[in-house]
């Protein structure tokens, strides 16, 4: 899948998780830019992208996603 | 991922949660957007809906402790949104991570202090049991027995303090296995000690008054990986994913709701293409499909025999179909494949009158409420009219495939139960008994604003040759709904379209929910400059009760106009099968012109009188072609 149908996707999930419709992603949006984005909040966005984008994030996925860009290039790559 | 499938899912569903008023009627909107399907997402998002809802709106919360020995805060909105479903609101408290224990016995914590209604012991096998291997298998057997006690211990304290329910949940085969398919000889290993906890904490529950939440039977339905995440466990500490958390909280409240009554009593079930393929008034007793070998036959023969054991454990069954009562019974008399017998059910309900009545008429009957009641019908036309006259009645959404109804009424947990009683085994024929004593009250339901929701299109056009096949299907097929029951082959139909004084119309039905495609026939002919003679008219009855005919009729009546005619004879012919018909005519207006009952009758349309209205149904002509 091409960068901008992720993000597109990934706003998605990312509005409805924060619940806000205005949310805007960057590739350097990171937790300190979201109020909300918790250590729960986490674990949910990585949960919902992995049944959106039909894919499953390894451990070492799982700890170093810091920020959006990072998200973005693992699903980039695991949907290739 | 063990979705919530038995519920509708609603296109609408992110506007309806914007626009959720705040009202009195916010409580009746919020449970109506928990009964759709929704993923965790969704759910927590509803979830903060609710907690948006002052407490004033809603009932009196019932307070649960969630005892837990992993991360739960993943698990807590689908505990809320799953209450929410049925009309309950929790209030949930978590102790301390991996506190739960010291909890349970300081007189200072909350847990103690607080009136809990609900105590749910979420304990993961981790905890449990532990992750070692052990390799003496007495030591083994101690292990187990003595981590059990303890946990008897704690589910005592938590009876002792209030009386209140006490949940314990399963364990889920997270482990590994050390031996593969003969892991069950090394009593010690972590996956062997998780079975036989499992079965231990079943008979021990069974002692102590405890409910056992079944998480190892669910997962046996949908696989480890959809319930438990290695990796995540590793990362957060999370015994239940994400994305299984709507289906555990469901799986929760479905055992506290049990508990206090609020399972369905009885399984209301519609016969054609439901209890067998196809329709019984027009296929015939020896043309449904039913048993026999046929993949889908034997469908509808395991849906039947669900039915009746359910029946045998205490559900009431109960029927409810369009269909002439003497066709209906016909097959629970005759059918030789038939499962289910008439003494099976409690209240049988064949008429044409709209569903949500006979619903009504049945619970009336039976003496129970509507709100015991599960509505098991193919037809999503059927579905939409009860969830919307009667929101408080359990419709599940049936799979296309009957192979699969038994599971999803199943996996809804609708009758869940959390014990069974010598009364519930004797239930069926009590009910025999009361059924022919009793007679309801029943209210008419004004269905008019469903009718419009529907958006309705009837759309009408002269037989031609795109049609000429469907015509003739249903010209010959149509036992029911059929004014003359006169058959015509190919030819005939087609002899038809090239005759100027005669009238051949097809009308097709599309609304909101589905194309239907073409379901009445209509064939005429202008004898005279003044007349015209309906020879025959008939309709498939998966439309019936949404005012086609009356749609119909003002489309002839244009067709009369357009060639100058003043009359419209019909006809009706009686035969077996289409008794459903017999007033068709004098119920659009027509009077009785020649022919008595029971016979061959004529009825005619005076056009200078003013005719039936069709409000709910625009209508489109097709032309050309």
């Amino acid at each position: 899948m091409d960068e901008q149908g992720i993000y597109a996707k990934l706003t998605e999930i990312f509005r409805d998780v924060f619940d806000d419709d205005r949310l805007q992603l960057k590739p350097n949006t990171t937790a300190a830019d979201i109020p909300d984005w918790d250590s729960v909040n986490h674990i949910n966005i990585t949960a919902a992208s992995e049944s959106v984008f039909g894919i499953q994030f390894n451990s070492s996925e799982l700890e170093e996603l810091r920020n959006v860009g990072d998200l973005v290039a693992t699903i980039k790559k695991k949907t290739e | 991922m063990p979705g919530l499938t038995w519920l509708p899912q609603d296109p609408e569903w992110k506007s309806n949660l914007k626009s959720l008023p705040h009202s009195d009627s916010r409580w009746a909107s919020l449970m109506a957007l928990a009964n759709t399907q929704m993923d965790f997402v969704r759910t927590a998002q509803l979830d903060r809906q609710l907690a948006a809802t002052p407490l004033s709106i809603g009932p009196e919360p019932i307070k649960i402790a969630l005892l837990s020995s992993s991360t739960a805060d993943q698990l807590l909105p689908s505990l809320r949104v799953a209450a929410l479903r049925r009309g309950l609101r929790l209030d949930i408290h978590v102790p301390d991570f991996g506190q739960y224990r010291q909890a349970l016995f300081d007189p200072n914590s909350m847990l103690v202090k607080l009136p809990f209604q609900v105590f749910l012991f979420a304990i993961d096998a981790h905890a449990l049991i532990g992750d070692e291997f052990i390799a003496d298998t007495e030591q083994a057997k101690t292990h187990l027995s003595s981590r059990l006690s303890d946990l008897a211990g704690l589910w005592r304290r938590a009876h002792n303090r209030t009386g209140a329910q006490v949940i314990q949940q399963t364990l889920m085969p997270i482990q590994p296995s050390l031996l593969g398919n003969g892991e069950y000889r090394a009593t010690g290993s972590p996956a062997a000690m998780i079975r036989a906890a499992n079965v231990q904490l079943r008979a021990l529950a069974a002692a102590e008054n405890v409910d056992i939440l079944a998480l190892d039977d669910r997962v046996s339905c949908d696989g480890i990986a959809a319930w438990h995440n290695r990796a995540l466990w590793n990362h957060a500490k999370q015994d239940v994913s994400p994305a299984a958390a709507p289906m555990y909280g469901d799986l929760v409240v479905r055992i506290i709701a049990a508990r206090r009554g609020r399972s369905a009593k009885c399984l209301v079930l519609d016969l054609d293409n439901t209890l067998w393929g196809g329709v019984i008034g027009d296929d015939g007793l020896d043309g449904i499909i039913l048993g026999q070998g046929s993949a889908q036959g034997e469908g509808f023969l395991d849906f039947q025999r669900n039915a009746k054991s359910l029946a045998q454990r205490g559900v009431i069954l109960a029927v409810c179909t369009k269909n002439d009562e003497a066709n209906a019974l016909e097959a629970f008399d005759k059918h030789p494949d038939m499962i289910l017998r008439r003494s099976d059910i409690a209240a049988f309900v064949a008429n044409w009158d709209d569903k949500a009545t006979n619903v009504r008429r049945i619970a009336a009957e039976l003496n129970i409420g509507t709100n015991s009641l599960v509505f098991a019908d193919d037809n999503p036309f059927e579905r939409n009219i009860i969830r919307r006259e009667l929101p408080e009645v359990r419709v599940p959404e049936l799979p296309d495939d009957p192979a699969l109804f038994s599971s999803t009424l199943a996996d809804s947990g609708y009758f869940e139960a959390v014990e069974i009683t010598k009364e519930d085994l004797a239930r069926g024929a009590s009910y025999q008994v009361t059924r022919e004593l009793r007679q309801g009250l029943i209210a008419t339901s004004d269905i008019a604003g469903y009718l419009e929701s529907l958006d309705m299109e009837l759309i009408w056009g002269r037989f031609d040759p795109v049609s000429l096949r469907r015509v003739t299907q249903l010209v010959n097929k149509t036992n029911q709904f059929n004014l003359t029951t006169r058959r015509y082959n190919e030819a005939e139909i087609a002899a038809i379209m090239r005759d100027p004084d005669a009238i051949g119309l097809h009308f097709r039905l599309v609304d909101r929910y589905a194309d239907h495609g073409i379901i009445a026939v209509l064939m005429g002919r202008q004898n005279s400059r003044d007349a015209i003679e309906l020879d025959n008219w008939l309709m498939s009855c998966r439309v019936l009760g949404r005012g086609v005919e009356n749609a119909t009729l003002s489309i002839v009546v244009g067709e009369a106009r357009r060639r100058s005619a003043q009359t419209i004879l019909g006809r009706y012919r009686p035969s077996t099968k289409n008794g459903m018909v017999r007033d068709h005519y004098p119920s659009l207006g027509f009077c009785l012109s020649s022919g008595q009952e029971g016979h061959e009758t004529v009825w005619k349309l005076d056009l200078a009188m003013p005719t039936v209205a069709a409000p709910h149904i625009r209508i489109k002509e097709i032309t050309g072609g």
